[in-house]
């Protein structure tokens, strides 16, 4: 078994690691083949070390197109209408965000901004970018920087703890006005749909997938 | 059990941003050779600045919980609500399901968080071999269930963008919601910075 060392990039590329090392414990185990659903687990601290790729790259990449329409949906309609005396107001995300900034929560709304606007379009993105060439088993250009990206952002997007929020709101507004969902509920409720869909799956086994052009 | 092999006895080391293996050849500056990331055996400083962290959330989460996070001004009425005077407010009005939701996210996890780190670093410092497998899965349950405290800074920023009836019904944020998002963003960073592998680290038997 030759593995590279740290800090030396080797002339014919790198192969892909024949080992797990788990995240949690730093135990070592062989790699084996998963079968369909199946989920290897550290026998030491029982963390996943990985699962079954129950989706293609194209299945993949679908997912992320699907996401990225319920994303456009869920920001250019409003979420929501309250009325109350005949009067009626309703709100997207990018409302919320500006009406924070006005009334000086401006911490907040640079918050919501990044984990429900920017971070999320970031992911989708690169994904897409890293996904569209990894079809014919390419990296795409700027591969290295994308991943690594999208590794660093990952913890920070939070659409669907927003569409948890939009539901409080909804029933706490419900107690004195008249409410109205909108479109944009409904394409949120379709964005968190594809998120649970992704969230089992590993983007870094693009890594292993891809092959460096320069190889 | 028979002894797992970790990663430090055989000299090894894996990329935690591509999971490539690598030699370990004991340089401090060392970087992947694959996705050119940092690579440590271990976070660096992970005990000082998981404290430091935990404790500046700690100071903030003071006045996000006494503080109001959201004023209600009707007809001329005014009412200012605290975190736990909006989950009271839903259980009384109606709600008690929802209320729990938002007691659990705004008071439970955060609470749970600072009690979880706290017992992980104490713990990972005096090299217990105490319950590690589950003090594993501890961490990964606060990993887990971190980022779902916005959820009240979510419904305050929906609630000023919505109700805005003029003289009939408005609602603004107060300074209390700004801590209480900073508190979460800094509780997410703390079990960032934690290295769960330091749970392991204790005297070197092995199981």
């Amino acid at each position: 078994m030759t593995l590279p060392a740290q800090g030396t990039s080797t002339p014919n590329g790198i192969a892909p690691p024949t080992l797990w090392i788990c995240e949690h414990c730093d135990t070592v185990y062989h790699r084996r083949v998963l079968t369909r659903r199946e989920v290897a687990r550290c026998a030491r601290c029982d963390a996943i070390l990985a699962r079954h790729h129950g989706l293609s790259i194209n299945g993949m990449l679908a997912l992320v197109v699907t996401a990225m329409i319920a994303f456009i949906q869920a920001n250019i309609w409003p979420i929501v209408t309250l009325g109350l005396n005949g009067q009626h107001i309703s709100t997207t995300l990018w409302g919320c965000i500006v009406m924070m900034w006005r009334e000086h929560a401006q911490v907040v709304a640079a918050l919501a901004a990044f984990t429900l606007f920017f971070a999320p379009i970031f992911k989708m993105v690169l994904l897409g970018w890293v996904l569209g060439y990894a079809r014919s088993g390419r990296r795409a250009p700027g591969f290295r920087l994308a991943m690594v990206t999208l590794y660093r952002i990952g913890p920070w997007t939070m659409s669907e703890v927003f569409v948890l929020g939009t539901l409080v709101a909804i029933v706490k507004a419900h107690m004195y006005f008249e409410v109205i969902p909108d479109p944009g509920i409904f394409a949120y409720g379709v964005l968190m749909l594809v998120i649970t869909a992704f969230s089992s799956i590993d983007v870094r086994r693009l890594w292993d997938l891809t092959q460096d052009e320069r190889a | 059990m028979s002894t797992l092999p970790r990663a430090g006895d055989l000299g090894l080391i894996g990329c935690h941003v591509c999971g490539l293996v690598c030699r370990d050849i004991n340089a401090s500056d060392a970087a992947c050779p694959r996705c050119g990331s940092a690579l440590h055996k271990r976070k660096s400083a992970s005990y000082s600045r998981t404290w430091a962290l935990l404790i500046a959330a700690f100071i903030f989460y003071i006045p996000a919980n006494v503080l109001p996070i959201m004023r209600t001004v009707s007809v001329g009425d005014v009412d200012d609500n605290t975190i736990l005077s909006g989950v009271i407010e839903l259980w009384v009005k109606g709600s008690p399901d929802l209320a729990i939701i938002v007691f659990t996210a705004s008071i439970v996890v955060p609470v749970l968080k600072f009690f979880a780190l706290s017992l992980l670093l104490i713990s990972s410092q005096r090299r217990s071999l105490w319950a590690q497998r589950q003090r594993s899965k501890l961490f990964r349950l606060v990993e887990f269930i971190g980022y779902w405290s916005m959820l009240d800074v979510f419904v305050v920023a929906l609630l000023t963008a919505l109700v805005q009836f003029g003289f009939f019904s408005e609602v603004e944020p107060l300074p209390g919601v700004i801590y209480f998002g900073l508190t979460v963003v800094i509780t997410m960073l703390a079990s960032m910075t934690f290295d769960p592998r330091l749970i392991w680290d204790g005297r070197d038997f092995d199981d």
